[in-house]
């Protein structure tokens, strides 16, 4: 036994950083407040900014992981032009002047004949205020960011019915709500306020459902999990309304304050005003004023709006309240729990039991603020009144193509129980609430596209009617993926996926430059990954040129797009550069008050690469384009993107960032611009925030005060209140289109599509994969998650992410595993109509039963992302990718439709339907497809075969006693 | 062998996880591990970084359970997230067993440290570690592990709120909490007593400081309600005409 130790001394207080800097991650699209620590220069620690009102000084795995994002060796460092065919991965490195040159000469020959020629479309984009105006001052329609294939029906299905929409739009009243449904959230959207929320709601006793296929993450720690069959959420969320309905438990009050369940609907069948809604001369809409008995403003205050009823106007119009057009519906026995519980696989007493539990909180645990307000008419109101049940959605129930429509089910949800930006609901994060839908039409029509021109306005938008579509005289689509066209009319994010495909099959027309940033187009960021990489290297016939004639490609890291591209221009790593997360493009609010951020560097730039908004803004510049050129020709923003986010004007008054303005620095949301706005900006650990005083906080919608301020900072254009929208008129515009009325119309191939499609009240319908390809042949869904510690980063070669994630398997349930005689591990391979894969099994009781699911881009290509060849990501992991087609199965006549949802465009990603087989004990134990090896570009530094990250530190530390350091 | 204090304090700093709000992100286990590379045990050295089974030091890890009810129908079970690390324990087989005295518990407080001077890298601690919480660094050849963060909470270069372990200011569900264990009246001890904090692995005998909050109950198909009142008799013309009265002022 030795003697009593006594224990060693040990440095309580070492110093932890030379330096603390600021700013604003980037690891995913959560964008929390980060401190980053530096010693030396170098990265010492990133945690939370306990000030950030996204985070409050929490910080998630990938942003603790962006260390190893600013050291990964898969880094470019120069400007690369191809020199051997591409795909091969073959480049020589050149100046960023040859380069720019290349560029410019390029676009501008494009801009002088046909501006439509360059397709522009950004992937995990987070600045674009700037990229879509960039595009309308280049002239052409074709861009738009990643939403399309991410989650448009959730924005699109929000703006239309509630001016809103969840995440970056509004959020579940953490603090107040008593009963909570999440739908169709893996992991994602967002991240750190969905945990730090999920804990507020059971510290409080809250309940919690998740409504999920799979259970992981956040639905492992629900009180209850819904493992619900993919694709049917509407279903379920109508039988929930079926049943609330049926016991008269819907929040008549609300409805008749807040939205448009009073408006008189015309009922003319096969007339062309049949479906609208009757308005006076004024234009208002009707309602039938149960006080007077007689038709009457609906938006007049003091209105008294009955709920059902037909009536007829004094010029003889059949008309009925839109309320009982929607009553109607949903009180149809096919919507009775007994009647879905077979499709949604959820057992109909579950139905029965939560449709009673949200009555029972919605109407007898309701919660009163003593907060007073004043309402859109100036009313005095001496308190705010909840129901606190709240809901939150995400890509689970969007990336379908019934989602749009879904996700209006659920909004409708919402109305019924009268919880929309009310204590304990859903809250609203300004600038939402926004008029229904939103005044920003998209810009493109014939005459709008023109060379040598500004587009007229932006590519992206709102259309009200069929009026505001994009296409030709001839009817066929203005833009290449076809967004605004009949195939997907509200498609307001575009359609991404299709971009490749239509400028292969030169369909509408063929494009001369595809110029993409951040977008992994060749691998998990697109349907058919290798059609894409066929697509991209096939040439004309006969000829050396290739269909798709030249690719621009910027990226900070060499991913799998990068071989395919003609022209890299390298991006830096957001800890290098400036950024402006603007209330202009995609907002980090809080229900509070509208905030926002910008990104400084903390870390000095030592490769020859620059930021991308910097090249766009010269690329401007050089191609003289109208907002970046002064008169006499010169750069407008000289200094690059720092310069444009603080003295660029959107509209007078109104910038990038609304913190700060003014040229004193005193005047928020609207004001001049501060040329000091970025110190301000730095000076405020890089975020501004307005606290709006307690009696804007709910009832946006509604708000006079919240209203006036909106309009006063800038939010909204006027301060009317927003009138919610259970019925939906421009889609029953587009409905009578495809009926035959009305100057624009579709073509007879869409009439029917559009017909269905576009009704003005949600409806449920199987998703199209599922409803074209065999039940018995395919048999299963199949699922992706993105992993809670790689969501959203762009981050396959994170040495210490892959620690944690480095391969993916199937996850198959038990029960079914069983009867395929599947075990842990054992090798199988997926089929789709479109393709097969082969991976590893993993058995799993908490998925549904006819469900199949993977983490989402685990798999690398070999060679890159300057990894080893013989990785797991490359060896044993596999994309389901490969399995999905970007085209529907044929219809009649030949026409492929895109794999979307018919409104809006939105990726159809989970619609997938497989089949599974037991690999043969011969086949390869590896994954597949493989493809050929890249060799990474020798810019690339050597990859360490031993990382001792932070023994610098150390050794520092330590130096004044062991010059020797403390490890080798 | 090394002995443990003779008068161990009253103090025991621990960690309490509440395994009912831990969503599993691996926030803590990524924040621990860029706190910790550049802290006392510099660098938790990763091998084979970009190659083929990555393999690091990492001082705290995160693994995910599943439990399964077949009788109760075949997506029937429960999936429980668990965090891992050194759970500080009051007689803790990995400090009596080292041969050097590298392995030691802290008089002070009840931290379980090594001192790396005095490691041999036998590895005798890890294998007499049941929880495995012990992290062999090969490419040192010394062993590591959780210092509880003994660099953060005393660290007067922080303000006094910033005093706490790196995966507990981190963690975005608030599943995790620090404090004095020994003291009874402790935010973390009244938590444990409300929530029945539970020791991992008692059976051990090894009596950890850390302590681990369950999972509450979960409802289901099987939970009682009061269900809506619904009149069979009722059709959409009568529910229609009893609502045609129904009138709110806008």
């Amino acid at each position: 036994m030795s003697s009593q130790p006594v224990d060693p001394v040990i440095d309580r207080s070492p110093s932890i950083s030379d330096e603390v800097k600021f700013t604003t991650c980037y690891m995913c699209a959560c964008r929390c407040g980060i401190k980053v620590h530096l010693k030396d220069g170098e990265l010492r620690y990133i945690e939370g900014n306990p000030d950030h009102p996204t985070n409050k000084g929490v910080l998630c795995g990938k942003g603790s992981a962006g260390i190893m994002k600013q050291h990964s060796p898969a880094k470019l460092s120069q400007p690369l032009l191809r020199v051997g065919e591409r795909g091969k991965g073959e480049f020589k490195e050149i100046s960023w002047d040859e380069a720019m040159q290349i560029a410019t000469d390029r676009l501008g020959k494009i801009r002088e004949t046909d501006p439509k020629k360059l397709a522009f479309f950004t992937g995990r984009d987070q600045s674009q205020a700037l990229t879509g105006w960039w595009a309308t001052n280049f002239g052409t329609p074709n861009h738009a960011a990643h939403g399309g294939f991410c989650s448009v029906n959730m924005a699109a299905a929000g703006l239309y019915s509630i001016g809103g929409s969840f995440w970056e739009f509004g959020e579940p009243d953490w603090q107040l709500s008593k009963y909570f449904v999440m739908f169709g959230v893996a992991e994602d959207h967002d991240s750190n306020p969905i945990k730090a929320g999920l804990a507020t709601l059971k510290a409080n006793g809250a309940k919690f459902i998740s409504v999920n296929p799979i259970r992981t993450g956040y639905s492992a720690i629900a009180d209850e999990w819904v493992g619900i069959r993919p694709g049917t959420d509407g279903l379920f969320i109508f039988s929930l309304i079926h049943q609330l309905l049926k016991a008269d438990k819907v929040d008549f009050e609300y409805l008749a304050r807040y939205t448009n369940a009073g408006w008189l609907v015309i009922s003319n069948p096969g007339e062309a005003n049949d479906g609208l809604f009757a308005r006076d001369d004024e234009g208002n809409p009707l309602c039938w004023d149960g006080n007077t008995g007689q038709p009457g403003s609906a938006v007049a205050a003091g209105s008294q709006p009955t709920f059902t009823g037909q009536y007829a106007l004094a010029d003889g119009t059949d008309v009925e309240p839109a309320f009982a057009l929607m009553a109607r519906r949903y009180l149809n026995d096919d919507y009775a729990p007994e009647a879905v519980t077979d499709t949604t696989g959820i057992e109909a007493g579950t139905i029965h039991r939560i449709a009673s539990e949200l009555a029972e909180v919605a109407f007898e645990q309701e919660i009163t603020l003593d907060i007073p307000w004043t309402d859109w008419a100036g009313r005095e109101q001496a308190q705010m009144t909840g129901r606190p049940v709240a809901f939150h959605a995400m890509r689970g129930i969007s990336a379908h193509s019934n989602g749009f429509h879904t996700c209006r089910a659920l909004h409708l949800l919402q109305m019924l129980l009268g919880t929309i930006d009310v204590p304990g609901g859903f809250r609203y994060k300004p600038p939402f609430p926004k008029a229904i839908p939103p005044h920003q039409l998209p810009a493109g029509k014939p005459g709008q596209v023109k060379p040598n021109s500004p587009l007229g306005g932006p590519p992206l938008g709102f259309p009200t009617g069929p009026e505001d579509l994009l296409l030709e005289e001839d009817g066929t689509p203005v833009r290449i993926d076809k967004a605004y066209s009949w195939e997907a009319p509200i498609s307001a994010h575009g359609l991404m996926h299709m971009v490749i495909t239509n400028a292969w099959k030169a369909d509408p027309y063929p494009i001369d430059t595809l110029f993409l940033f951040m977008a992994n187009m060749s691998w998990n960021s697109s349907m058919n990954s290798a059609g894409m990489m066929e697509m991209l290297t096939d040439k004309k016939e006969n000829s050396d040129d290739y269909k798709i004639p030249f690719i621009i490609y910027s990226d900070a890291f060499f991913s799998e797009m990068v071989p395919f591209a003609d022209l890299i221009l390298p991006d830096t790593t957001y800890l290098e550069r400036f950024d402006a997360i603007s209330l202009l493009d995609r907002p980090i609010s809080s229900p509070e008050g509208p905030s926002d951020s910008i990104r400084q560097p903390v870390i000095e730039l030592t490769r020859n690469v620059r930021p991308f908004q910097d090249v766009l803004l010269d690329l401007g510049a050089r191609l003289k384009l109208p907002g970046m050129t002064n008169d006499d020709g010169t750069p407008k923003y000289p200094g690059g993107y720092p310069d444009y986010i603080a003295n660029h004007e959107r509209k007078p008054g109104i910038g990038t960032l609304a913190g700060w303005r003014g040229a004193n620095g005193d005047k928020h949301g609207n004001g001049e611009p501060n040329p000091n706005q970025l110190q301000a900006y730095i000076d405020n650990q890089c975020f501004w925030h307005e606290q709006m005083p307690e009696t804007m906080h709910y009832y946006k919608h509604s708000n006079q005060k919240y209203l006036d301020y909106a309009k006063e900072r800038g939010f909204i254009g006027s301060a009317d209140p927003v009138i919610l929208q259970i019925y939906s008129e421009p889609l029953q515009k587009f409905r009578l289109a495809a009926q035959g009325h009305g100057d624009q119309q579709p073509p007879e191939e869409h009439r029917e599509r559009v017909e269905t499609y576009f009704d003005p009240l949600p409806i449920w319908y199987p998703p199209f994969e599922e409803a074209a390809t065999d039940d018995q042949e395919f048999p299963m869904h199949a699922l992706t998650q993105r992993p809670m510690i790689m969501y959203h980063a762009w981050d396959s070669q994170n040495a210490w992410q892959r620690q944690i994630m480095g391969s993916n398997k199937l996850y198959i349930n038990r029960h079914t595993a069983a009867k395929l005689g599947i075990e842990d591990d054992d090798w199988i391979w997926v089929e789709s109509h479109h393709g097969k894969i082969k991976g590893q099994a993993r058995l799993q009781t908490g998925v549904n039963v006819d469900t199949v699911w993977t983490w989402n881009a685990i798999s690398n290509r070999a060679g890159t992302w300057n990894l080893d060849k013989d990785v797991a990501e490359v060896k044993k992991s596999f994309l389901l990718n490969h399995l999905i087609s970007e085209l529907l199965p044929e219809k009649e006549g030949g026409h492929r439709y895109s794999n979307s949802d018919p409104v809006t465009g939105q990726a159809a990603w989970y619609d997938l339907r497989v089949k599974i087989t037991k690999a043969g004990p011969h086949e390869a134990q590896e994954s597949y497809p493989q493809f050929d090896d890249l060799e990474p570009p020798q810019q690339l530094p050597k990859r360490p075969s031993i990382l001792r990250y932070g023994e610098i530190f150390r050794r520092k530390r330590s130096s004044k006693t062991d010059d020797s350091g403390a490890s080798q | 062998m090394t002995a443990l204090p003779s008068q161990p304090s009253t103090k025991k700093l621990g960690l309490v996880i509440d395994l009912d709000t831990c969503v599993g992100c691996h926030a803590c286990a990524v924040s621990c591990k860029e706190w910790n590379t550049g802290g006392p045990a510099a660098p938790l050295t990763d091998l084979n970084p970009y190659g083929k089974d990555p393999d690091g030091v990492w001082f705290n890890r995160i693994h995910t359970y599943e439990v399964s009810q077949p009788e109760l129908g075949p997506t029937a079970g429960q999936t429980v997230h668990l965090p891992r690390s050194c759970l500080h324990c009051e007689s803790p087989d990995c400090v009596t067993v080292c041969p050097t005295g590298a392995s030691y518990k802290r008089a002070e407080d009840g931290i379980v440290l090594i001192d790396e001077d005095k490691c041999i890298g036998c590895k005798l601690c890890s294998w007499a570690c049941g929880y495995g919480a012990r992290e062999y660094d090969q490419d040192a050849g010394v062993m590591k592990k959780c210092t509880l963060c003994v660099d953060r909470i005393y660290n007067e270069n922080l303000k006094e709120e910033e005093r706490q372990p790196s995966c507990v200011s981190t963690c975005p569900a608030g599943a995790r909490h620090f404090g004095d264990l020994g003291d009874e009246n402790s935010d973390v001890s009244k938590l444990v007593a409300e929530r029945n904090g539970f020791d991992l692995m008692p059976e051990l005998g090894y009596k950890p400081t850390n302590k681990y909050l369950p999972p509450r109950p979960k409802s289901g198909p099987t939970s009682s309600y009061r269900p809506l009142t619904i009149d069979k008799q009722e059709t959409v013309d009568s529910r229609f005409l009893k609502w045609v009265d129904r009138l709110f002022s806008r």
